[in-house]
């Protein structure tokens, strides 16, 4: 098939919020792009995340990501702005600052020692935040219980309403110009004559470029353009209350209040390969720690959990890359598809329109970090 | 609306709805009570604010959700009725204390 509406400037593989944050953004600034997705089953951390934009305790041991993260952050309400311009969807971004609640003075100093490290790295993007006792917190927090000992808090942390993200990134990208295809998995990439052949099972697909944004999926297709991805699913578990008047104003790493009143309970991690099912001891260890936190939140009658995974590198960090091998493959990855939508949408698809990820920006991200000589 | 069978019968229970008294029988369901009392709302929804009231009466439908005795978000068809019990209809969203 090599009809012209089949040839695109690049294709996306992979509809999730990375790539549609990604096409969003090539697709404003000119560029004719094809999102080439899976179906409705598909495992979706766009569909299973937490919601949150947040900032404090990234980039322990790659201080780059806690400025990327940091500018993130910064450029979310600009996103939050267009995609409502465009579609009319509100996103209800609230960024007043988050925290991570501590239930023993155990918990509080072990969190006092890795904000601390983590700010007298070299080079870190350093930033307010702040460690609270308990009368503090219950100040801003009026609802903690007695076993709450105190917190950090950042003001740059926040949260959002992510599935209505998710679907404002495909109506607005589909209005800016882009071919929106599901259903159609890559099977096969191939470069070819300066140019990309995606094989899929309802016809090929015909690019300039190649974006890798496939989830776990990237660890299988980036071989086949020269670019290795070793990410692997973590699982992490949700809990969600029936809905109920507003009582928490700041999201907390673990809990927090969406904007239609549900309570979500969440943040456990898990190496559970590739299976996506809910678990009684997490999910109740989850309710468990949320009810000392909020020993009220004890009454509320919980309406859904799930499971999803998460998109993990060995150390954490994302990956950003381009192929040497096949020049036009891009890769992007990374387990905050939320958090760093803008960042995806504002920074990472004007550097692929462009041809290149300068160096001085995303070096640091390059999976080349993980081919270090083994030691003796 | 409703009106009982002639032949129903069962002991009196005193209950209160939004603090006014209402007749019920032994063995209504909340719902019920509040349907033969000719209560048309037990609730609003939590999102737009649209009236509701008791659907299904088989516990599935979740439309007659109404606070019994502090308790927010009861199913008023899977609750009897009890001496004294103290009803409330509920608007908007439970609240996280009751």
């Amino acid at each position: 098939m090599s009809a012209p509406s089949q040839t695109y400037d690049v294709a996306v593989i992979g509809g999730g919020l990375v790539g549609a944050s990604i096409a969003y953004g090539l697709a404003k600034g000119g560029t004719r792009v094809a999102v080439l997705d899976e179906g409705d089953i598909a495992l979706r951390a766009s569909r299973g995340n937490f919601a949150l934009v947040w900032v404090q305790s990234k980039g322990m041991g790659m201080p780059e990501y806690a400025g990327w993260t940091v500018r993130g952050a910064g450029l979310w309400p600009q996103l939050a702005a267009m995609l409502k311009a465009d579609t009319g969807l509100d996103l209800c971004l609230e960024q007043p600052g988050g925290f991570h609640l501590a239930l023993s003075e155990a918990e509080l100093e072990k969190r006092k020692g890795l904000l601390q490290r983590l700010h007298n790295q070299p080079r870190m993007h350093s930033y307010d935040y702040e460690i609270m006792d308990h009368s503090r917190v219950k100040a801003m927090l009026p609802e903690i219980g007695p076993q709450v000992v105190g917190a950090s808090y950042c003001p740059l942390d926040g949260h959002v309403n992510s599935l209505r993200l998710f679907r404002a990134l495909h109506t607005a990208m589909e209005r800016a110009g882009v071919r929106y295809l599901p259903n159609h998995p890559a099977e096969q990439v191939a470069y070819e004559a300066g140019a990309f052949r995606v094989a899929t099972p309802r016809g090929e697909v015909r690019a300039g470029k190649v974006v890798l944004a496939a989830g776990n999926g990237n660890a299988r297709l980036g071989p086949m353009v020269g670019l290795d991805v070793p990410v692997r699913p973590q699982r992490g578990q949700v809990v969600v209350t029936e809905r109920t008047q507003p009582f928490l104003r700041y999201p907390v790493v673990t809990v927090r209040q969406t904007d239609e009143g549900t309570v979500m309970l969440g943040d456990s991690v898990e190496e559970a390969g590739p299976d996506p099912t809910v678990g009684l001891p997490i999910v109740s260890s989850i309710a468990d720690r949320a009810v000392r936190m909020f020993p009220r939140l004890g009454g509320l009658n919980v309406v859904r959990t799930w499971a999803a995974l998460r998109v993990m590198t060995k150390d954490g960090f994302p990956i950003y890359d381009q192929s040497v091998s096949c020049p036009g493959a891009f890769v992007a990855t990374c387990h905050s598809g939320v958090t760093l939508a803008a960042t995806h949408a504002f920074v990472v698809a004007p550097a692929i329109a462009a041809g290149r990820l300068p160096a001085e920006e995303f070096e640091v991200f390059s999976a080349r970090r993980f081919h270090v000589p083994a030691a003796a | 609306m409703f009106r009982r069978l002639p032949e129903a019968s069962g002991a009196s229970v005193h209950l209160t709805v939004d603090g006014n008294p209402v007749l019920a029988r032994a063995g209504d369901t909340v719902a019920a009570a509040l349907l033969a009392a000719g209560i048309e709302h037990c609730r609003t929804t939590p999102v737009t604010g649209a009236p509701r009231a008791p659907y299904c009466l088989m516990g599935v439908c979740f439309d007659c959700l109404v606070v019994v005795d502090g308790q927010g978000n009861r199913q008023g068809c899977l609750v009897q009725v009890a001496e004294g019990m103290r009803v409330e209809t509920q608007r908007g969203k439970r609240e996280i204390g009751r």
